[in-house]
């Protein structure tokens, strides 16, 4: 009991939590072993896993074949998937039937846009305030590096294709979506009749129909509308469609928002002399769309996604292009390998939009929730 | 489905309206722009595909490299315009594209409701099925009770159902979308059979690990003459594109292959070599081309037998034999009109 006299009453050093109550083992107790009910979910998971991810590594890396010349010439080599033939066919994926000495451009194209978004999205760029205005010039110093013209060849859309018709597509949706919705919301609220129901009968007209439809009417009825002998290029009607189509969601999704602020704060702009659309700038826009983020990235991420349909009216993104390839009898059965690999490439994609949602709700996360 | 027939049926009449007057002279027009806009399939094996530089290449689009160096004497003139089952008429009839070559069947309704001229046929084929050995199915008439594989949207869809009906047996349809949507689907086992065109269904058995573990049925249920198209109207252009085809015909007929045709050029004892590569009479002229029209395709994509060996023949991946694709003379069904 000498150890017990060291120490006047409430002075004895913490002890030891006892053993399984804390670090990891505590960590899996309480999240995969805390009932029997979890126990059972925990090993069914754990052998499910077990079934799935082995094969699923052994055909995705250990077996798969990374260079080969043909189909037959992979499955002489490994029994897993065939990247080979992803490799071989990879500028097709990317850039379509753009042509091999002026693929430059896209990239340039592509290195440039990571330029022009970062100070859009980050606010903490050096330099910000002159990178905007080469941000609002982006849209068309792309359009003349992708099209041509002006002392650069030019490229017919028709020659676009792959990975990079998906992030025109994506990208121009995205850009014009966004201030023709926030329009659409607030002219659906306006107190102008005229334009109230003009807002309305176009979002209600645009949400109201598929987007395939839309597509479809672009690419085939669209033509007869327009005086005979016009051309209209058919990328570009798809472009308005998907941004006009994308512009309708949006609105009801910023309209959610500006429903959310409360009336005292129009009152509270009123009352400090602000016209309307000051007080819109000023007040009630940047409350309304802070509260629109999620909805605003999931309808992003819903039209990126959507880009693909764009295959029925005959463009090749990437899975148009997939389908291209698939057929060329030296390659053919090699769906999976497309499939996943445009699965990636889609996934990387919108994880990214997701991600960057919630650092900007982070970031703007003002206290009012919990 | 039916509406949205209707809807393109009603769209294509409305379209023919403009593009009849705006397409008078598709060939004044193709040989200003100095391109051909030719509407290909998205993708049909050893009809219509990508090679690994990117380029279109197959049986089909052969057809339109052989137009294009005919009209303008370079087969890389070609505009490809991809377009699918639901897009290829309009493409057509409003003048997206000045002709079609994509594995479709000529049918009456195509050609006089549609307003469409078909202009020849570059492939026989017929509807077909195939299912695994294990099914221990050795005609179709047995197949009561299946579960078949269809790709919805085309003319196989009818002649399945007509077919069962006719012979009183049921099925059960597995709708898809493509070819090789289909080839995933009918390996997993998620359907007995798989029924399209019997070279779509050569080229689909010859991409299994295991060919030999899956049987062509007998029976072909269905004609499906598969050849080019224009839109009417512009019967001038729908020559051009119908002698050359024939000329590709008639050549293999005539022993011109890509090879020796320079040779023949200079001139042969057989007139009708001579009239068809020019140095005999001025047939060109008559169609609003030069002597050297036919020489032209002939060298840039070789004779009907060259471009089917090259494809889709026995030594192809695709494997198909000729059989009723072999000319006349070999006891098949081409048979090109003379050129005189």
């Amino acid at each position: 009991m000498d150890t017990v006299q060291k120490y006047t009453p409430g002075e004895h050093p913490d002890l030891k939590p006892p053993i399984g109550q804390t670090g990891l083992l505590l960590w899996l107790r309480k999240n995969f072993f805390s009932s029997t009910f979890n126990v059972v979910l925990t090993l069914a998971t754990l052998y499910f896993l077990y079934l799935i991810i082995p094969p699923l590594v052994k055909w995705l890396f250990v077996d798969s074949v990374f260079v080969a010349d043909s189909r037959a010439h992979c499955r002489e080599l490994g029994t897993g998937a065939c990247w080979g033939f992803i490799g071989k066919r990879l500028g097709q994926f990317t850039y379509g039937f753009y042509p091999i000495e002026e693929r430059w451009r896209v990239n340039l194209a592509f290195v440039l846009f990571i330029v022009a978004t970062l100070p859009v999205l980050w606010d903490k760029m050096p330099w910000r305030r002159n990178l905007l205005w080469f941000s609002l010039a982006f849209p068309f110093l792309a359009a003349w590096l992708l099209l041509g013209g002006f002392g650069l060849e030019p490229v017919a859309t028709d020659k676009f294709g792959g990975f990079m018709l998906t992030m025109v597509i994506g990208v121009t949706g995205i850009v014009v979506s966004l201030p023709l919705g926030i329009l659409l919301a607030l002219g659906r609220q306006s107190n102008l009749h005229f334009i109230r129901w003009l807002c309305t009968g176009f979002i209600e007209f645009f949400r109201g129909v598929p987007l395939i439809t839309l597509l479809f009417v672009a690419s085939t009825m669209l033509n007869y509308f327009l005086p005979p002998g016009s051309t209209f290029d058919l990328l570009l009607r798809v472009l308005i469609m998907v941004s006009l189509f994308s512009a309708a969601y949006l609105a009801e999704v910023v309209r959610g928002g500006l429903q959310a602020i409360p009336k005292g704060q129009h009152e509270a702009a009123d009352a400090m002399g602000l016209k309307y659309w000051a007080s819109m700038r000023l007040i009630v826009l940047p409350q309304a769309l802070k509260i629109s983020i999620p909805g605003i990235v999931n309808t992003f991420i819903g039209l990126f996604k959507d880009s693909t349909l764009v295959i029925v009216i005959g463009l090749l993104d990437p899975l148009g292009i997939g389908r291209a390839s698939l057929s060329d009898a030296t390659w053919q059965g090699l769906s999976t390998e497309v499939y996943v690999f445009i699965a990636l490439f889609f996934f990387l994609c919108c994880f990214g939009m997701s991600r960057y949602s919630i650092y900007l709700e982070n970031k703007l996360h003002t206290g009012h929730r919990n | 489905m039916n509406l949205f027939k209707y809807a393109a049926t009603a769209a294509t009449t409305l379209a023919l309206g403009i593009s009849v007057q705006a397409n008078a002279a598709t060939l004044d027009d193709i040989k200003s722009a100095g391109e051909l806009k030719c509407g290909i399939s998205t993708g049909v094996p050893g009809f219509a595909f990508t090679n690994d530089a990117g380029d279109w290449q197959g049986f089909d689009p052969a057809v339109c490299q052989a137009v294009a160096a005919a009209v303008l004497g370079d087969t890389s003139k070609v505009k490809y315009t991809t377009t699918t089952g639901k897009t290829r008429f309009t493409a057509l009839s409003s003048g997206e594209v000045d002709m079609l070559a994509r594995n479709t069947t000529w049918t009456f309704s195509r050609d006089t409701d549609l307003k469409l001229d078909f202009v020849g046929v570059n492939y026989y084929d017929g509807q077909g099925f195939m299912a695994p050995v294990d099914l221990g199915v050795s005609s179709a008439k047995e197949l009561d009770g299946a579960s078949v594989c269809i790709q919805t949207g085309t003319t196989t869809e009818l002649n399945l159902a007509d077919f069962f009906r006719v012979n009183g047996i049921s099925y059960e349809a597995v709708p898809i979308e493509t070819n090789d949507e289909a080839r995933t689907n009918y390996e997993a086992g998620r359907c007995d059979v798989y029924t399209t065109d019997a070279s779509g269904l050569a080229a689909t058995r010859s991409s299994f690990d295991d060919p030999s573990a899956h049987v062509l049925m007998p029976e072909i249920i269905s004609k499906e003459p598969l050849g080019p198209l224009v839109r009417h109207g512009d019967s001038e252009w729908a020559d051009v594109v119908r002698w050359t085809l024939n000329a590709l015909i008639a050549a293999e007929e005539l022993g011109l292959t890509s090879d020796n045709v320079d040779q023949m050029a200079t001139g042969t004892d057989n007139p009708e070599i001579n009239r068809l590569l020019g140095s005999e009479g001025d047939l060109g002229a008559m169609i609003g081309l030069d002597k050297a029209w036919a020489w032209r395709a002939i060298k840039a994509v070789g004779n009907y037998g060259e471009i089917f060996d090259r494809y889709i023949g026995a030594d192809t991946p695709i494997g198909l034999e000729r059989g009723i694709n072999a000319q006349w003379t070999d006891g098949g069904l081409l048979y090109s009109p003379p050129f005189r």
